[in-house]
């Protein structure tokens, strides 16, 4: 669906852009979330609260096992079970397809109670034939040897360049030995991070019901614009007729851009029975198919000098993204702080495992913790203050932000009280069995504006709404489309209403990649900016003063004096019968003065560790985190603090546990069952969060922030285990038995 | 730990071990210790119920006739038939605490419990915290921006109001130890934390 | 779920009419906490559940003539925390408070909590309970190091158990008639089973637990101590309880110590337990029958690092039965 915006193009009015911080009314102050009390009062509706009249409920039957050839399928005892009403056979379920993945649903049921669904997904008679399994995605060796591997792309860059005579492969051997021979300090380690999965609390599902031919999807969705093409090419009808609403969405993190198989199956079954169909995942769907984050495991060697400054980096990292997906991208490791030599390697391991999806900040997360855990160890090596070392290596940064990082650094080494709390590596006071350790970590994101539309209604009563077709992941959307209204307009947030979650309201681009917050304050701004503009002729005309002369501010329209002024509803009186409709856009890469891109931040962590029982407790964690210019504070910090505990988990307790031989994903079903390790509210110490924005970053105008702070908690972590232990444990998430077996080993080789 | 009044040593009632084991004396102590009303005296056998039945479920202060079969949990009964779809599914096995309502002023997994089994209780949602006089527990989470998608917190919700029923004068320590029942996936738990001392301390 | 009848009888007498004396006809819900994931799973599928929570003789927490106490097996976690009987039994209060879940403590009962399913997430991924070389040749990092050279590596659930096994606590047991009224130690009523569908304990599918038995303390300590990685409801890596009685030296002179989340069943150390006797109590007491406690264990494939936890857990459990400081996180 593609909005002809012509009144754009007629009349651009601009300039646009932010008022000074001093001149602010609303944006840049602390404003509780429109949606707050809706949501915390059970008000919300989301895609699985959904109920319509006559509706069946459909459950999926996921492949028990993670590699087969289906033989038959045999649905006759299914059908027949009571309250069951249809029973649909997916493309992937049907003989001799092969399955490359456990969770992958084959056959839906769809009923008029959950219980009878879920008792014919039990009635359900597959023949499998059994291939071969793999999962052991940290093992490169046996990945090579079941033949699972491909080449995942290298990158060398040395200070030296072969000479035209020179063989290549020759000349960068021995550079490399030469190198190593001249660095100071050589530090050779091996380290890793486990897939994760998205684990949305609100599964991936769907909601169908066809009124004739026009089809309504309630989608649990990230791309509420994008998403009704989708259904119109995979149902052959056209995307006039679709529709799809998301008010509500419990959770997408990058896994939620699409309609997915299941959807279309909830739409085709909708349409077969005649009856609106929702479809949800299960706990178990949603962890072993709804979304994974690649693996990433490395082998490097460095060298570096006296401050422990790298100065060459050789490494081989390799991973998993699932059936038939590739490790982590060779241009993040190593990560932000790139020694002037360097050679990276990566090969893909193909699993048996569901693909990955974009997870919060892709690649960088694992980027971040197989680099800085290495200029970590380094400086453990050389008996020095990691915070130095990190100083020392900024000078290797690679995206013109190492002035940033240092003030961020000092900001967030005085919060941290680093300096207090430091002690060299292994070298602190040891409490029963306890331990305490700091570290940090550092990263970069872009966060470029996606294309975002508004129309802006500002109706002859007064009031205002806003039309865009995007959605509240709960990062806080509908507020700062309010706050940018509001202060445009001179009213209060409370003034002017939001209305997001239709694909008929005017496009907006997917919430992935940190994009909304710039896209939807740009046309947000525009229109709002345009729209006054033109209230303010008609104003103009009624107070005899030029409409340049104007402003709009406290709820009034009035000369800059203050002499003349109409209320807001006065002067929107002069609309007569006719709302003033404003429609602008934002185009992705025509930022101008209201967005823009690239942000850094650091982040510190002071924890303790148990070393009788390998358990670790995060005791303060410390971001800063630098995102342009602040809309909401409040909001925005809430990003923060949820990409920061998001990474206590990925760091201490949460993995994706693969059975070796049969390469099940052994913990999906529940929570606290042996089950997907997630933080919980005690296990997460006292977080401070600190938003960089001196005007240098303030006047780069809005830059969203919700991936960016997601990606250094691990490192962060990582390393402040290493500091207190005076031992890596070198693979995240950091398990009692991951730091027992650190800690043998260790004392093993003492 | 909270020490009830009822149970001073004077009226500390005791069982007989022997007539225990044999069966009487639990029965005995019981309607002494407790309400009259209980009489356990055998009826004849219990009613079996299968397939679909209409029992009423008495919820947020109303009574309300659902159709239920035996295996429908409470979850299913509040979203499905009553429209109340704050308490959400997201583990099966209650292990997230997003289902979490209060049957007789106590926390419990609606997912995990079945609907015919809390017949006769008082079953309290998070939308009785909603309305025209909305609870402080609310109020504190918007507040203090204590959620994010918004998917775990009318199970937070519960749990937090269960906590301060319990416990009105909880310290954080406290709110740190005993809202461990609930998982947020956004990562909302310190401003959950601020939300419930700032009700403790009545500032919502 | 499979559906099933339902009945809510108010009488022992009428739970056991109810009953089939066919394993897996019948399942008695009281809390529903493990039960209903099970049952929604499909990994229990019975044609009748009892729902034993209307009963009122099972619901109470009485004092027994001459000391002791006597807790229904409906009695909730919450209403044990809160109950001034208890007071003595910290063992028990510290593994309730374990479970660090509002929700599991009250709804949970006390003898839904001792006889739920085995922890194995092979056997709740839907496969079989006994190893067929998922488990000896699979991921065992949560399995038995104790007890397992047989087919059975799951470990018993209950994180109650080792406490109530220390302190010698008897189950009543109900059956079909009259004469069926049985005391049994509580370490007696679980088992290891050798063959599929042998259940995890020795009751008769048409048997009822109405009541756990405390027998008094007379001045004895006791406490549980349980290694968990989290501050949530998971499970711990391994966990300990022990009861001691001293001399009028100050001397260990009897002591229970066992040993949770390590073994097909609760698993009893005698060689924690001789360690402490004669001993003063005392760091190196504690030291060394933590060290004795684990000299037997023959951990699996991916296990091996609960053999210090559960000697740690040891350890840590008779420093905080004797007041001592437990050290750690």
């Amino acid at each position: 669906m593609v909005l002809q915006d012509n009144d754009q193009t007629k009349e651009p009015m601009g300039p646009y852009q932010w008022p000074a911080r001093k001149d602010t009314d609303v944006i840049g102050k602390d404003h509780d979330r429109l949606d707050g009390l809706v949501k915390s009062t059970g008000a919300a509706k989301y895609t699985y609260d959904v109920n319509l009249k006559n509706q069946l409920i459909a459950v999926a039957l996921g492949c028990p096992h993670s590699h087969v050839r289906i033989k038959s399928v045999d649905s006759t005892a299914a059908e027949k079970v009571d309250g069951v009403v249809h029973v649909e056979v997916l493309e992937q379920g049907k003989e001799g397809k092969e399955v490359r993945w456990a969770g992958e649903l084959l056959v839906v049921v769809a009923a008029e109670s959950e219980g009878a669904a879920r008792e014919g997904v039990a009635n359900i008679k597959i023949e499998y034939e059994m291939l071969d399994v793999f999962t052991a995605d940290d093992d490169l060796e046996a990945a090579q040897r079941a033949k699972r591997t491909t080449k995942g792309g290298n990158r060398i860059e040395t200070e030296q360049e072969p000479g035209d005579d020179d063989d290549e492969d020759e000349f960068y051997e021995k550079e490399f030995v030469r190198l190593f021979k001249d660095a100071e300090i050589v530090h050779e380690g091996e380290y890793g991070i486990d897939a994760i999965t998205h684990c949305c609390l609100e599964p991936h599902g769907a909601t169908a019901v066809w009124e004739g031919d026009k089809l309504v999807v309630y989608l649990s969705t990230q791309n509420v614009s994008g998403t009704d093409d989708q259904f119109a090419g995979a149902l052959g009808v056209t995307a006039n007729d679709v529709e799809v609403r998301c008010d509500y969405i419990g959770g997408g993190f990058g896994s939620k851009f699409a309609p997915d198989y299941w959807g279309i199956a909830a739409a085709r079954i909708a349409k077969k029975t005649g009856r609106p169909v929702r479809l949800m995942l299960d706990r178990d769907q949603e962890l072993r198919i709804g979304g994974s984050r690649p693996s990433g495991y490395v082998k490097v060697k460095v060298g570096a000098d006296k401050t422990g400054k790298l100065s060459v980096w050789d490494s081989h990292h390799w991973g998993t993204g699932g059936s038939g997906r590739g490790a982590v991208s060779i241009g993040v490791v190593p990560y932000v702080m790139v020694p002037p030599n360097r050679r990276s390697i990566a090969t893909n391991i193909n699993t048996n495992n569901a693909p990955v999806r974009a997870w919060r900040a892709p690649n960088h997360p694992q980027g971040c913790a197989l680099s800085q855990t290495v200029i970590d160890d380094v400086a453990g090596k050389l008996g020095k203050d990691s915070y130095d070392v990190f100083m020392a290596n900024l000078a290797n940064c690679t995206n013109g932000k190492a002035e940033v990082y240092a003030d961020q650094m000092k900001v967030a080494a005085r919060l941290m009280d680093w300096k207090a709390k430091w002690h060299p590596h292994g070298k602190g006071a040891v409490k029963g069995s306890v331990v305490e350790g700091l570290g940090m970590g550092l990263h970069t994101w872009g966060g470029a504006a996606h294309p975002s539309t508004c129309t802006l209604k500002i109706h002859p009563d007064g009031s205002v709404e806003s039309f865009l077709g995007s959605q509240d992941l709960g990062s806080g959307t509908r507020t700062v489309c309010a706050q940018v209204l509001a202060e445009t307009l001179g009213l209060k947030v409370t003034d002017v209403t939001v209305n997001l979650g239709s694909s008929k309201y005017p496009i907006s681009g997917p919430s992935g990649g940190s994009t909304t917050v710039g896209g939807v304050s740009q046309s947000h701004r525009r229109s709002a900016q345009d729209g006054l503009q033109k209230l303010f002729v008609l104003v103009a005309a009624k107070l005899g003063a030029k409409a340049s002369d104007l402003i709009a501010a406290g709820g009034r329209i009035q000369t800059t004096d203050g002499n003349k002024s109409l209320s807001w509803k006065q002067a929107c009186g002069l609309l007569g019968v006719t709302p003033l409709e404003t429609t602008r856009s934002h185009e992705r890469g025509k930022d101008g003065a209201l967005s823009s891109s690239g942000v850094a931040g650091v982040q510190m962590a002071h924890v303790s560790v148990d070393k009788d029982t390998g358990v670790i407790r995060v005791n303060k964690f410390v971001a800063v985190q630098d995102q342009g210019l602040v809309i909401n504070p409040k909001t925005c910090k809430s990003q923060i603090s949820g990409a920061v505990i998001m990474g206590i988990a990925a760091s201490i307790y949460e993995q994706r546990v693969n059975d070796p031989r049969t390469g099940l994903f052994l913990n999906s079903g529940s929570f606290d069952r042996d089950g997907y390790g997630l933080a919980r509210l005690g296990d997460v110490g006292d977080i401070v969060v600190e938003l960089y924005e001196p005007e240098s970053e303030r006047s780069r105008g809005v830059i969203g922030n919700g991936e960016p702070p997601a990606i250094s908690p691990k490192t962060a972590i990582s390393n402040a285990v290493a500091n207190a232990l005076g031992v890596r444990v070198p693979v995240v998430p950091m398990t009692p038995k991951r730091v027992l077996d650190a800690l043998a080993k260790a004392a093993g080789k003492a | 730990m909270t020490k009830s009044n009822e149970y001073t040593d004077s009226s500390r009632a005791t069982v007989n071990r022997r007539s225990f084991l044999k069966g009487s004396g639990a029965v005995a102590a019981a309607t002494a210790l407790h309400s009259p009303a209980v009489e356990a005296e055998p009826q004849a056998a219990a009613n079996v119920v299968s397939g679909a039945t209409t029992i009423t479920l008495n919820v947020n202060g109303g009574d309300h006739k659902v159709t239920v079969e035996p295996r429908t949990t409470l979850l299913e009964a509040l979203r499905s038939q009553l429209e109340l779809t704050g308490a959400k599914p997201v583990s099966s096995d209650g292990s997230s605490g997003a289902s979490t309502v209060l049957v007789d002023g106590k926390p419990v997994m609606a997912s995990t419990t079945l609907a015919m089994a809390v017949t006769g209780k008082n079953i309290e949602t998070v939308e009785s915290l909603g309305g025209e006089d909305t609870d402080a527990v609310p109020r504190a989470f918007v507040k203090h921006d204590a959620q994010q998608c918004g998917f775990c917190t009318p199970g937070f919700v519960v749990a937090v109001r269960a906590l301060l029923n319990k416990n009105p004068d909880a310290t954080e320590s406290q709110i740190r130890q005993g809202l461990n029942g609930n998982i947020c996936r956004c990562g909302t738990y310190n401003n959950i934390i601020k939300a419930a001392l700032d009700v403790v301390k009545g500032g919502v | 779920m499979k559906n099933f009848e339902y009945a809510a009888p108010c009488s022992e007498n009428e739970v056991l009419q109810l009953l089939s004396d066919q394993s897996g006809q019948t399942e008695l819900l009281a809390g529903g906490t493990d039960l209903v994931g099970l049952m929604k799973k499909m990994i229990v599928t019975p044609d009748r559940v009892v729902n034993i929570m209307e009963v009122p003789t099972l619901k109470n927490i009485e004092a027994v003539d001459g000391g002791g106490v006597a807790i229904g097996a409906t009695v909730t976690l919450d209403e044990i925390l809160a109950h001034p009987y208890l007071e003595d039994y910290p063992a028990i209060t510290d593994a309730i408070l374990g479970i660090n879940s509002m929700q599991l403590q009250s709804q949970g009962t006390l003898g839904g909590e001792i006889l739920q399913r085995p922890r194995c997430w092979f056997y709740r991924n839907g496969q079989e309970l006994l190893d067929t070389g998922q488990i000896s040749g699979g991921d065992n990092r949560f399995h038995a190091i104790f007890g397992n050279n047989g087919r059975s590596k799951f470990v018993q659930s209950s994180r109650i158990a080792p406490a109530l096994c220390v302190l010698a606590a008897e189950a009543r047991v109900i059956g079909p008639s009259d004469s069926d009224i049985q005391m049994i130690p509580l370490l007696d009523l679980f088992r290891t089973p050798r063959q599929e569908g042998q259940r995890e304990h020795t009751l008769l599918p048409n048997q009822l637990v109405t009541h756990l038995v405390l027998p008094p303390v007379n001045g004895g300590l006791n406490a549980t101590y349980e290694v968990r990685q989290g501050a949530g409801p998971e499970f711990p890596l391994a966990s300990a309880a022990v009861s001691l009685e001293l001399d009028n030296q100050q001397r260990v002179h009897q002591a229970r110590v066992v040993l949770g989340q390590v073994a097909p069943t609760p698993w009893s150390s005698a060689a924690a337990a001789d360690a402490l006797m004669g001993q003063p109590l005392d760091a190196q007491a504690a030291e060394t029958a933590g060290l004795a406690a684990v000299e037997e264990a023959t951990p699996l494939s991916h296990n091996g690092y609960k053999v210090q936890l559960a000697q740690v857990a040891v350890k840590r459990a008779i420093l905080r039965a004797a007041g001592l400081e437990t050290g750690g996180l």
